[in-house]
């Protein structure tokens, strides 16, 4: 039977752990608000660029001139995957179910024969996955910590990517990161950065137009093509970063609730014993009493 | 009344404009360019300038564009900018704000540091005040 001494302390600790636990579901309630406002007014710019690049892409079908970054290099065998994470834990499942993914995938892309390299982006990730697939890090950096990411950011992850990719360090490079439905439901994505992959747009072609370019179509697609990589990383660093605040809502959420419970039980037993002991006492005197 | 033209303006961090026009013209990167409704299929650079949106007849909107691309197919005007500004709602001493800022930090870098992206930031400012000096 614990003491009540040591039931109050206890009871006192989970009280002050559920006041923590509330105010970090707040914080992440009023972050997720504006995340979750930057990276739904970010999809139309993401996705009309996607349909640019599917649309531009088309006269370049079967050409040989067409540019590396939308053809790949003719081979898949160095597979490059940036892993998008969190910098700070306390967010339930969200770094650990993109963790997973990546490694069902470098098992899969393997089975295949290809040779994978990672890029980890926020600390989380780095931690999770040095100790199994440290050597393969082609580098690695922190996310965007507490702040909401910047386009500035994603261009230098952009820019990182395009220079390995002229120094032939990867023949397809993916992102996976977790795409923000609702605060309850983020799903693990993986999109494909390198070679442009022509499905992945929403709206394919249109009725095989043919297109005037100003100035000519390699020039465009020289802008584009580079342009079009950061726009797709910073897209998933703010689906992510929603998601990251949506996932900690709800862990947080879930801890304050449980916190609630273990009170409730704890203080019932605290109680009990009180009531017992004063029982007890009363018993005491009592019989005390008559046997005089 | 002319047949309608959907033009959509784009930024990166948001979507500007989803509207019905009648006409729109583009500073591209080899020129204006006016687009109307059944416009032939072009993609084009765009540079730094003023996109005029023609309601009816006459302009409706004026917005400022700080470079991107623009994308025509049947019936739509598709223009993604790096920044957009509506000069309605642009305001000269923000400008003049950003613009001492930014000369501010181009003092402010260690030598070595490389300048180029605000000095290119610079000129986007400078180019939005000319506008409204008009």
């Amino acid at each position: 039977m614990p003491s009540l001494k040591h039931l109050r302390v206890r009871i006192n600790s989970v009280k002050a752990t559920q006041k923590i636990t509330s105010a970090m579901k707040m914080v992440a309630a009023s972050k997720l608000r504006r995340a979750q406002e930057e990276a739904e007014s970010a999809r139309p710019y993401a996705e009309r660029m996607e349909r640019m690049v599917a649309s531009v892409s088309q006269t370049f079908v079967g050409n040989e001139t067409s540019p590396k970054l939308l053809s790949g290099t003719g081979s898949t065998k160095q597979h490059l995957i940036v892993v998008a994470t969190s910098d700070r834990g306390l967010c339930g499942g969200f770094n650990g179910s993109i963790v997973r993914a990546v490694r069902a995938r470098i098992g899969e892309l393997e089975g295949l024969g290809s040779k994978v390299s990672l890029f980890p982006v926020g600390r989380k990730g780095v931690e999770q996955l040095r100790r199994d697939f440290g050597e393969r890090f082609l580098a690695e950096r922190d996310g965007s910590g507490s702040r909401s990411p910047t386009y500035s950011d994603s261009s230098d992850i952009g820019q990182t990517l395009m220079d390995w990719f002229d120094s032939g360090k990867f023949d397809v490079c993916e992102i996976v990161y977790n795409r923000f439905q609702s605060a309850m439901t983020q799903t693990v994505t993986f999109q494909q950065l390198v070679p442009f992959s022509v499905e992945n747009s929403e709206e394919p072609s249109l009725d095989g137009a043919i297109y005037e370019f100003e100035p000519d179509e390699e020039a465009i697609l020289e802008k584009l093509l580079p342009r079009n990589i950061e726009v797709q990383v910073f897209r998933a660093m703010l689906e992510n970063a929603a998601s990251e605040h949506g996932a900690r809502m709800m862990a947080m959420d879930n801890a304050t609730r449980n916190a609630g419970e273990m009170i409730d039980k704890l203080s019932l037993t605290y109680n009990r014993t009180r009531q017992a002991m004063i029982t007890t006492e009363l018993i005491e005197i009592v019989s005390g009493a008559e046997a005089l | 009344m002319a047949e309608q033209l959907t033009f959509e303006l784009v930024s990166p961090e948001r979507l500007l404009f989803s509207t019905d026009v009648e006409m729109v013209v583009v500073p591209g990167g080899e020129g204006d360019f006016g687009v109307l409704a059944g416009h032939a299929p072009l993609v084009s650079t765009v540079r730094t300038g003023v996109i005029d949106v023609y309601g009816s007849d006459s302009i409706s909107d004026r917005i400022f564009v700080a470079g991107g691309f623009a994308e025509v197919v049947a019936g739509r005007c598709t223009v993604l900018a790096e920044e957009a500004i509506n000069l309605k709602a642009a305001e000269k001493s923000a400008v003049e704000e950003r613009i001492r800022q930014t000369e501010q930090s181009i003092q402010d870098l260690n030598p070595g540091e490389d300048a180029n992206a605000l000095e290119a930031e610079l000129a986007v400012a400078r180019a939005l005040m000319d506008v409204l000096d008009g």
